[in-house]
């Protein structure tokens, strides 16, 4: 019965992608002559590029909060990620700078692991103190290690090399054995049939020039459903974060678990970090995570504790910050895709006949789609904080559907109930 | 009555003794069980019980003492040690994890993999051969969270049985249940039995005692008092080996409730979180200087039924009145201001601030009203003031007031909680399982204070799953079943078994007119 | 026992302390330097008086946020959004300060009136949304934050520039001097020598202190600190003893989110008397820091305060002396704040078993009674 009702879930978020692109589809149609960069093939690589660090920071929250523990130092692990990441990269070479990104991530989860699981200290108040330590700790090294270098300095590395890129053979023009594919789904981009074309610049986009780190990353979402579904010391990670105590009387190793599970955490957030510093920017920066743990925490939420769920929720992240860095005007005509999405939202409790929501999405719609006629552009403050106003409401909104697990912050004692 | 001594002890326990900070929970105590047989292990609550299990299975450790399994000497650290050397736990409070299958509970911590991952198929296999053989019925793929409390039982020894245990330790298996569910555990305890498996059943209800076990162990104030055959014991015998020669049976005195109502419940209903009526046009009465005391197995709307009167639940019907005003649109605050005393059902739940002084929880609940306060502003010595009166009349043994709650053994920090709740001079007493976990001194405290209060007028309503202290106290007992009030009994005439038969709706309709007083 | 419990109490601090220092001490040996010059010089550069008056203003902003966050926590409610309530607040209050023109003692407390106002209903959305969608206030709070920051941004930019200012510093006009907060150098000049280096030690300092001594004074003296801090402990017990637990939570919130408008107007009224880009930043969070060592006490986090405001306020001079790195006492700061909470915990359950123990002694007589009855 569970798996007939995971494969339903798989078809109803087979269908959703497909509804989202379909409405796209419409709303690029619509804004046509102000932008086309809506449903292009380079929104959907940027779209995806600045999904991943979320992501990974999203999968890092699903691994430490399925085993019990909070983990809203995800940030500062994400901060050493990139530090420790810059740093390999420079000294190493691209891959053993993701490798140091991991394990300078895994450093800052295993401080919480110390903290929470081992002296059970609040999981937020740890969570608060990696993420002061974390910058601290960046800062200080950058004027030991970079501070010296060209182009480096207390704040910034130098430039570093990424892992490189791969095309896929066939649909998106990649090399096989030094034969250069067809790309067919630039060929159909370029073809500008309705819906048709805009699937085939959204595959293309994500289909070229993937970053091997990407490839990566995204394997790693059906790696964690893997491991934390399908092995025994995922069921133990997942029984420990939702009743320790009986974990423990079936001598299931409660703290190691957890630790496993923060370690784990601390690691991809590191990647994440990592990410950045090498595959989005080239270069250490100060600040240059920005919130993306806390936005990776909110995926955990958004997508119900569950890896593909964060998946979605990373990708709608990235979805908002491709478009703002691509272009001020597909942004305006994003306000065209929310009121046309709330609309539909609002036509949906019409038919479920709950007249609250109805009307107040209704009227959120029209305001919505009013702003969009009457203005030519979006105020340049507004692209950032959608992630967070969309986590919000969906917090608002859908708390009921949620299922965190039940031992999530608790302080675990053995021996204590 | 015979002590018994078997040739072939499976288990066996020599002057195992637990200290706690203060308690002696187990002071020198031995048991033997035998291969193959049931063996229950009696005493009141804090006789000890809990606690060498806990020890037998590995969750903690004796301080002194020997304990041997099919004849080695053995030493448990953890659990896994005691599965390992064939000995399984079912606790009280059920160990599942809600979110996790059935299967993914059971194999939890033994899990069968095939290349690194878990082997559904043969797991799947297993539990199904092991329900068939035991006459265990459930389904592997289920949620625990979608369980009746029976099925969640089931699968408790389903992963015992699993790991391979030939000795099962059941920790008041029956708590919880309702009697064909206990009829139900009972059929498979002795399927087990003749296959050969050992039982330990710890349990204070003598009546199932008597039923199942073949030997039985009588702890008395964590000490072995005898281990006797079953057969050889009445239920009497027995009870005075539980409890010793002081009885502290309450008893019941002169009614002194005079027509005056003090609280009247109308047609009151709650719903519950799922919208189903916790509590179902309930109309009670309870009269000054008079307990009504209400029977029922728990979970049958007696907890939102007491919420309800304090206003800690939203009511879905009828009308609560106290001392004929209505309630409704009232909050808490006003209602305790009114003049309604709250002894929770779980203290450290409802009723303290454990890491508080003892000072601060002494004016929990009474915070707006003196001597705990003077306009908004709290008045800190009289308070202090107060509590050193609470804590000498009422006896609660405590280094001083400034402790904090959480250092107290339970039976002080009851005595505390009553003692806050009569100083404060109620009208009205809403009091839930008032000695549960306490000790047997506190006990015979909280009832003495129960008494004194209802002779000078306080109306009390008291929840109870204690039979003897319904009984003792109450001048009325009403039951209920499923959010009903099913019956109302005279504590004088009925007897347990009638007020069982009511908790239970065996009685069912007929007996309801018998047991009715006119 | 009194004795005992403030040892115990001090024990926790004070270790804390030690290791950071040992291991930061560390730190600066594996990358060559000598940390016992470096403590030294920072030791002689922060008794100086300007560095102690630099301590003084850093601290009062430290211990505004320490309070604003301690305010939630002593209820369990982790207000992480002090950050973005005081940066709001502040803009809003210095505009507001800047486009009108009032009687001085009127001008500044209309400042500050804002200030609160604003941080209140910020941190009320929080408190609203999880009283009535539970929405948790960690999660919300970390969201607002960049919402808040937008807004800012957004507010700052659109309506509130100064228009006559030609610099590209975004910022608000300038409030004229009736809506400034003198300075204390008189006092301290009367006590001690004249401030150079064109110092001031902001007078904001005495609404500090009088801010502290009024969540001391409600929390341990007033009804509504009781209720408060009932739900903090435990809140069921609180409900039922009727504390009304959502207001109890709308009122942290606001209260805190008051005194997180404070913060930012030491800075705004004492000296800059502007909002610009030069505003400092993250104290909200340097906020929790202050108050998880300070152990959400009126003068646990006072001492908390000077301590990181001294650090921070002695910090530079290793920039100017010797080579040791100055971002040694961020690494302090952050292992001062993880090692005190792991202190604290520790400590207390130490505290819970002795008093245990007491307790159970308190009661051993009755128990050898019982022991004594025959049987």
């Amino acid at each position: 019965m569970r798996g007939l009702l995971r494969s339903s879930m798989v078809l109803r978020w087979m269908l959703a992608a497909l509804g989202l692109v379909v409405v796209l589809s419409i709303v690029q149609g619509l804004a046509r002559p102000e932008t086309t960069d809506l449903l292009s093939a380079g929104t959907a690589e940027s779209t995806l590029r600045r999904a991943v660090p979320i992501l990974l920071a999203g999968l890092g929250g699903i691994w430490a909060e399925r085993a019990g523990v909070v983990n809203i130092g995800l940030e500062g692990m994400m901060v050493l990620g990139t530090w420790f990441g810059a740093w390999g990269a420079l000294e190493f070479g691209p891959w053993w700078g993701m490798a140091f990104g991991i394990a300078g991530g895994a450093c800052g989860g295993l401080l919480h692991a110390v903290a929470t699981v081992g002296f059970g200290v609040d999981h937020i108040i740890s969570g608060v103190a990696v993420n002061i330590i974390a910058p601290a700790t960046a800062r200080f090294l950058s004027r030991e290690f970079f501070a010296g270098r060209p182009g480096g300095g207390l704040t910034q590395s130098p430039r570093v090399e990424s892992v490189g890129s791969v095309d896929l053979p066939f649909v998106s023009g990649g090399d096989l054995f030094g034969w250069t594919t067809p790309d067919l789904f630039g060929w159909i981009d370029d073809q500008g049939w309705f819906l048709v074309s805009d699937t085939a610049a959204l595959l293309s986009g994500i289909t070229q020039s993937v970053s091997w780190a990407t490839v990566v990353a995204l394997a790693l979402v059906p790696i964690s459903v893997f491991l934390l579904w399908r092995t025994p010391i995922g069921l133990r990670i997942r029984a420990s974060g939702e009743h320790p105590v009986a974990a423990d009387s079936l001598g299931v190793n409660v703290y190691r678990m957890k630790f496993t599970a923060v370690v784990v955490s601390g690691g991809l957030a590191g990647f994440g970090g990592a990410f950045i510093a090498i595959e989005q920017t080239g270069i250490y920066r100060e600040n240059q995570v920005q919130g993306r743990g806390f936005i990776g925490l909110a995926t955990v939420i958004f997508g119900n504790w569950q890896p593909a769920g964060a998946f979605l929720g990373s990708l709608l992240f990235g979805f908002a910050d491709a478009l703002q860095l691509r272009d001020r005007t597909a942004v305006h005509a994003l306000l065209l895709l929310i009121g046309v999405a709330l609309a539909a939202l609002a036509i949906r409790a019409v038919v479920q006949r709950r007249v609250r929501p109805a009307a107040l999405l209704a009227v959120a719609s029209a305001s919505v789609l009013c702003w969009y006629a009457v203005t030519e552009e979006v105020v340049s403050e507004l692209p950032p904080i959608t992630p967070h106003v969309a986590t919000l409401l969906v917090l608002v909104f859908a708390t009921s559907r949620l299922r965190m697990p039940a031992g999530v912050g608790l302080r675990y004692r053995r021996g204590q109930e | 009555m015979t002590v018994k001594s078997s040739p072939t002890p499976v288990v066996e326990l020599t002057g195992i003794t637990k200290r706690f900070p203060g308690v002696v929970a187990n002071d020198r105590v031995d048991l033997r069980v035998a291969e193959g047989e049931i063996h229950a292990v009696v005493g009141e609550n804090g006789a000890g019980k809990s606690t060498l299990m806990k020890i037998l299975y590995g969750m903690q450790s004796a301080d002194e003492g020997r304990m041997q399994v099919n004849g080695s000497e053995v030493r448990f650290s953890s659990p896994a040690e005691a599965i390992d050397a064939g000995i399984g736990m079912v606790h009280q409070h059920f160990m599942l994890a809600d979110n996790l299958t059935v299967l993914e509970n059971v194999v939890l911590g033994a899990e069968p993999t095939r290349r690194g991952t878990i082997d559904r198929r043969s797991a799947h296999r297993d539990l199904e051969e092991l329900g068939r053989s035991y006459g265990l019925d459930l389904h592997p793929d289920d949620l625990v969270e979608t369980l009746e409390v029976g099925e969640r039982q089931r699968v408790e020894i389903i992963k015992v049985l699993y790991r391979g245990a030939r000795v099962l330790i059941l920790d008041e298996p029956t708590a919880v249940l309702v009697p064909q569910e206990v009829e139900e555990l009972f059929r498979n305890l002795r399927e087990l039995k003749s296959q050969g498996h050992t039982i330990i059943f710890i349990d204070h209800k003598l009546a199932e005692v008597l039923a199942i076990a073949d030997t039985i162990t009588v702890l008395r104030q964590g000490r072995t008092v005898t281990t006797v055959d079953s057969s050889e014991v009445t239920a009497q015998e027995l009870a005075e080996l539980m409890v010793g020669s002081e009885l502290p049976a309450p008893s019941t005195e002169p009614r002194a409730s005079d027509e005056h109502v003090m609280l009247s419940m109308q047609g009151l209903s709650v719903a519950d979180a799922d919208g189903r009526s916790a509590v179902d046009a309930v109309n009670l009465d309870v009269h000054r200087g008079e307990i009504v005391g209400v029977a029922g197995v728990e979970g049958n709307g007696q907890g939102e039924l007491i919420e309800a009167v304090l206003g800690l639940r939203p009511t879905s019907g009828g009308d609560l009145l106290l001392d004929g005003e209505s309630m409704a649109g009232w909050p808490v605050r006003r209602r305790r201001e009114a003049g309604i005393g709250y002894v929770p059902e779980d203290r450290h739940r409802r009723g303290l601030l454990p890491d508080a002084p003892l000072w601060e929880n002494a004016m929990l609940g009474h915070q707006t009203q003196p001597p705990y306060a003077r306009g908004p502003w709290l008045n800190r010595s009289g308070a202090r003031e107060a509590t050193t009166r609470i804590v000498s009349s009422f006896d609660v043994r405590t280094p001083g007031i400034d402790t904090s709650a959480r250092a107290l053994s339970g039976g002080n920090q009851q005595k505390l909680v009553i003692g806050r709740e009569m100083q404060a001079g109620p009208r009205m007493l809403v009091a839930a399982h008032p000695t549960r976990g306490i000790d047997v001194g506190a006990q015979a405290a909280v009832w003495e204070n129960l008494r004194t209060a209802r002779r000078d007028g306080l109306a009390v309503l008291l929840v109870s799953a204690d039979l003897e202290e319904l009984i003792g106290l109450a001048d009325r007992l009403v039951v209920m079943l499923r959010g009903r009030i099913v019956a109302e009994l005279d504590p004088a005439t009925t007897t347990p078994r009638l007020l069982g038969g009511h908790m239970t709706g065996a009685a069912g309709e007929a007996t309801d007119d018998e047991g009715r007083t006119p | 026992m009194t004795l005992r419990r403030i040892a115990l109490a001090l024990a926790a601090p004070v270790c804390a302390f030690a290791i950071s220092i040992a291991l930061s001490s560390l730190v600066l040996l594996a990358v060559g330097t000598s940390p016992l010059e470096a403590w030294l010089e920072m030791l002689s550069y922060g008794s100086r008086l300007e560095t102690l008056v630099e301590t003084g203003n850093r601290a009062t902003q430290l211990y505004l946020a320490g309070i604003a966050v301690a305010i939630g926590f002593r209820m369990n409610l982790f207000n992480i959004g002090v950050e973005g309530q005081y940066v709001l607040a502040a803009m809003l209050a210095a505009a507001a300060g800047g486009a009108v023109d009032l009687p001085p003692i009127l001008h500044v407390t209309l400042i500050m009136v804002v200030a609160m106002a604003v941080g209140s209903s910020f941190a009320g959305v929080a408190g609203y949304l999880k009283v009535s969608r539970g929405v948790h206030e960690v999660i919300s709070t970390i969201m607002l934050n960049a919402v808040a920051l937008g807004l800012t941004g957004f507010l700052l930019r659109s309506w509130l520039l100064d228009e006559a200012d030609t610099t590209l510093n975004m910022m608000t006009p300038e409030i004229p001097p009736s809506g400034r907060f003198p300075n204390l150098n008189g006092v301290v000049e009367g006590l001690s020598r004249e401030i150079t280096r064109g110092r001031e030690l902001w007078g904001f300092l005495l609404v500090a202190i009088l801010v502290g001594v009024l969540f001391h004074l409600f929390l341990s003296r007033t009804r509504a600190g009781y209720d408060l801090r009932a739900t903090g402990l435990n809140p069921f017990a609180a409900e039922a003893s009727g504390v009304h637990p959502s207001s109890t939570v709308v009122r942290a919130m606001l209260l805190s989110g008051a005194v997180a408008g404070l913060i930012g107007l030491p800075e705004i009224l004492g000296d800059a008397h502007k909002y610009d880009l030069n505003f400092t930043q993250g104290l909200g969070f340097a906020g929790i820091a202050v108050a998880l060592i300070g152990r959400n006490h009126a003068v646990g986090v006072g001492i908390a305060a000077l301590l990181f405001g001294w650090l921070d306020s002695a910090a530079p001079i290793l920039d100017v002396v010797g080579d040791t790195p100055r971002e040694i006492v961020s690494i302090l700061q952050g292992v001062v704040v993880l090692s005190a909470v792991v202190a604290f915990e520790v400590v207390s359950r130490i505290r819970r078993a002795t008093e245990a123990r007491d307790a159970a002694e308190a009661t051993l007589p009755t128990v050898a009674a019982t022991d004594g009855s025959p049987s």
